[in-house]
């Protein structure tokens, strides 16, 4: 440790990207933020509410979009490699933060700088280069319409360089698909919200990275190393972390949830999926009959992780989606839980190949797999319902469980053409497009992810107060009361959630904000992370200290989102959920009872009925 | 007894822990690009395999180096390089068949993998076992037992 600097396992840089002036500029990253927002999702969101205005445009060169690594981005601590996209999103209107693993979180943090901040909008298509302290923005005429893959093979071509980390966007952000990713090292993806969407409007293609300068500063090495090993080993010895997560990645998830009676089906009508089964994490691992080969070929990891969640697969290349396409014909990023689910179950899909086809497209093309599945479910059922017809469709029968139709609108979004645009808009957008409102399975517009929050009550009241829209990365109590993490509680009773769901945002914007993996937190509790991060960070992070920090992030973002113009009437559930009961399972007979948690949870917040933070509890957060 | 490394690419889930802990043994800094160790991904196979100098006997940097700078350590058998004697030069770059000694610009000398004295770092922070540290006259041993098992 060098004397009299703070010591944060931070490079303390930001690179400033001005867009419109074409200026790559350094500063340095401010260290009192850090001290109270501590890094990743929390630092970044307080550049961006200090530097933007809640009400602008999420698509003019007024929004700004932020890349950001955590302390822990780069050194061992495991699944610590993780970096966030923050920005104002085209999608919600509300604040987007969105989190991806892979490699380029670390490249970034090894070229030495924190953050990225890009502002403005390029008169031309551009893509940053980025080399250690060299900055360049080099003209992308020839990238733009390229696909993330093309993108990434013409980037690793032009600099000959393997070892070049790059995240892009693809067809489906240029055309204005509101539910566009940033894609990193071809399969991973800061995927919620439209972050994409907002880069494309900047007229950024891509972001290239090589870092080699290395990360250190930390306050005491050799007691972060001892409690990264021992942190290591925890994930070892815990049944989800070293077993089920490695072994079937988080489809581990398909069955033990349908069996819950909490798998959406066909756009939330049902809670459970008769082909569950053989989109299941298990049938992935099942010979398929036309080539003997399983649909996963091996597990993955993003840097420094030692679970090891992530799917390589193949597709039958006998299936109908890649017949003569052979630039499918691959090993790639396969099907996680989410995307298996959004795809399948949610349109009545039960064909693995076909989700594996659709999923390799949304990374192909750089599009969120849960809006797009769920947008295709809710066509489907406004289809269904005669709300829209083969005219609006182009042709298309758009039926629930129809492989190939779902395939095609897949394509045609990714592309940006013909009725695929109109699944670009989202759900909400496109049953408002058709008269049908009431269809769009979201919460305050972004579509929900794949638990019923019928048969997990804690999730409805998640799902309504997250503050990005409908998201399981804010507070996922799945883990209480479904698999008992940290302890079981009861997934259809609404007693004690407000203080559950609580706790595990708070806990959860803290784990973000340091750089780690939230799934890290089936095994770790803030016991085992809180050491880490002070171990590497100038300042006692105690337990209280992150917790507190996370509370604070929480307000935060709240604060942003309320000046942006949603209130408290925004933190509802679509009808369906609460007026339609489930129809089978353990849940059969129940609706959300949102009202009896939502006015606890205020209170515990330390809010108004009206779900605005009081002054005394932004006083008292620092804010 | 002698040990050497063992790699089983197949086991390699390409976290890069092995990086992360050769670079920190060796320059105090978590720094993939100063690694020994090498994970490479063959995307559109699905592969990860881990790569590093195999200490060979009859070393090809170790001969060719002008000013003996590269000596047999007698413990580990690993061939090591003498920071303060090397200067440089590269030919070890050049005439290793398998690409396992590098320079290191900001130290103008080269690096290779030295076994970290006979506690390999790598191996200890290998989630997955794809990296162990085996009884070097045995490297066949696991999968001589995996045959066996299976077979008759």
């Amino acid at each position: 440790m060098r004397q009299g600097v703070i010591e944060m396992a931070w490079t303390k840089k930001i690179l400033r990207i001005n867009l419109t002036e074409g200026t790559c500029q350094a500063e340095p990253l401010n260290m009192e933020w850090a001290g109270q927002y501590l890094g990743q999702r929390g630092l970044a969101t307080k550049y961006l509410v200090e530097e933007v205005d809640p009400k602008c445009n999420p698509l003019g060169p007024e929004n700004k979009l932020i890349m950001t690594t955590g302390p822990l981005t780069g050194t061992p601590a495991s699944t610590a490699g993780r970096y966030s996209v923050v920005t104002k999103s085209p999608l919600t209107g509300a604040l987007a933060c969105s989190n991806s693993g892979g490699f380029i979180g670390n490249e970034i943090k090894n070229a030495g700088w924190d953050m990225i901040i890009f502002e403005g909008r390029s008169p031309i298509p551009v893509y940053l280069y980025l080399e250690n302290e060299h900055a360049e923005l080099v003209p992308a005429e020839d990238l733009w319409g390229k696909s993330v893959w093309e993108t990434d093979e013409l980037l690793h071509a032009r600099y000959q360089d393997p070892l070049l980390r790059v995240a892009c966007v693809g067809k489906s952000a240029e055309e204005g698909c509101l539910f566009a990713c940033i894609v990193n090292d071809m399969h991973r993806a800061a995927g919620r919200s439209g972050v994409g969407t907002v880069m494309a409007s900047k007229n950024l293609k891509a972001v290239a990275v090589r870092g080699t300068l290395g990360v250190g500063n930390l306050k005491d090495p050799r007691r972060f190393m001892q409690v990264v090993a021992e942190a290591k080993k925890v994930l070892a010895d815990n049944p989800v972390t070293g077993q089920g997560l490695p072994t079937y990645g988080t489809q581990v998830l398909m069955n033990v949830i349908n069996e819950s009676g909490a798998l959406p089906t066909r756009n939330m009508r049902e809670v459970q999926f008769e082909g569950a089964e053989q989109v299941s994490g298990e049938a992935m691992h099942e010979p398929r009959k036309s080539d003997g080969r399983p649909n996963l070929t091996t597990n993955t990891a993003c840097f420094g992780c030692t679970i090891a969640c992530g799917r390589i697969s193949t597709i039958d290349q006998n299936h109908f989606s890649v017949v003569n396409k052979p630039e499918y014909w691959i090993n790639s990023g396969g099907v996680e839980y989410e995307a298996a689910w959004a795809l399948g179950p949610d349109t009545g899909t039960a064909d693995l190949d076909a989700l594996t086809y659709c999923n390799f497209v949304c990374n192909e093309q750089g599009m969120d797999p849960i809006t797009l599945g769920s947008t295709i479910a809710a066509a489907m059922e406004l289809y269904q319902e005669g709300a829209i017809t083969k005219e609006d469709t182009g042709g298309l029968e758009l039926k629930f469980g129809d492989a190939e139709v779902l395939c095609k609108l897949v394509d045609l979004t990714g592309r940006g053409e013909g009725f695929g645009r109109d699944i670009g808009l989202g759900s909400q957008r496109l049953c408002e497009k058709y008269g049908r409102p009431e269809l769009s399975m979201t919460v305050k517009k972004q579509e929900f992810p794949a638990y019923d929050p019928r048969g997990i009550q804690g999730m409805g009241l998640a799902y309504a107060t997250s503050n990005r829209g409908a998201c399981h990365l804010r507070g996922y109590t799945v883990a209480s009361e479904i698999m008992g993490i940290p302890e079981k509680t009861d997934p259809l009773v609404t007693e004690g959630k407000a203080a559950l769901v609580k706790a595990f945002q708070d806990a959860t914007a803290a784990v973000d904000s340091a750089g780690i993996c939230v799934f890290s937190t089936f095994a770790w509790t803030m016991e085992d992370i809180a050491p880490q991060v002070d171990a590497a960070c100038e300042g006692d992070w105690s337990v209280e200290k992150m917790l507190e920090t996370g509370e604070r992030i929480w307000n935060m973002e709240r604060k942003f989102n309320l000046e942006a113009g949603l209130t408290g009437a925004d933190d509802t559930l679509p009808k369906r959920l609460l007026k339609e009961a489930a129809k089978t399972g353990p849940a059969k007979g129940m609706v959300v009872k949102l009202d009896e948690m939502l006015p606890e949870y205020y209170e515990l917040r330390g809010w108004t009925a009206d779900g605005v933070p009081t002054e005394e509890t932004l006083s008292r957060l620092g804010l | 007894m002698l040990k050497a490394l063992q790699i089983e690419p197949a086991k390699c889930t390409g976290c890069l822990q092995c990086e992360l802990a050769c670079s920190w043994e060796n320059e105090q800094v978590f720094n993939p690009s100063k690694s020994r160790i090498k994970v490479f991904t063959f995307h559109d196979e699905g592969r990860f395999v881990p790569y590093t100098c195999t200490q060979c006997t009859e070393a090809w940097c170790m001969q060719t180096c002008p000013v003996d700078a590269i000596v047999i350590n007698e413990t580990t058998g690993a061939k090591e390089v003498i920071e303060e004697v090397c200067v440089g030069c590269k030919v070890c770059t050049i005439a290793c068949p398998f690409g396992t000694i590098n320079y290191n610009s900001s130290s103008g000398k080269v690096i290779k993998c030295d076994l970290c004295g006979g506690e390999p770092e790598c191996a200890k922070a290998c989630p997955t076992d794809a990296i162990t540290y085996v009884d070097a006259d045995h490297t066949g041993l696991a999968r001589m037992r995996a045959h066996a098992a299976g077979g008759d």
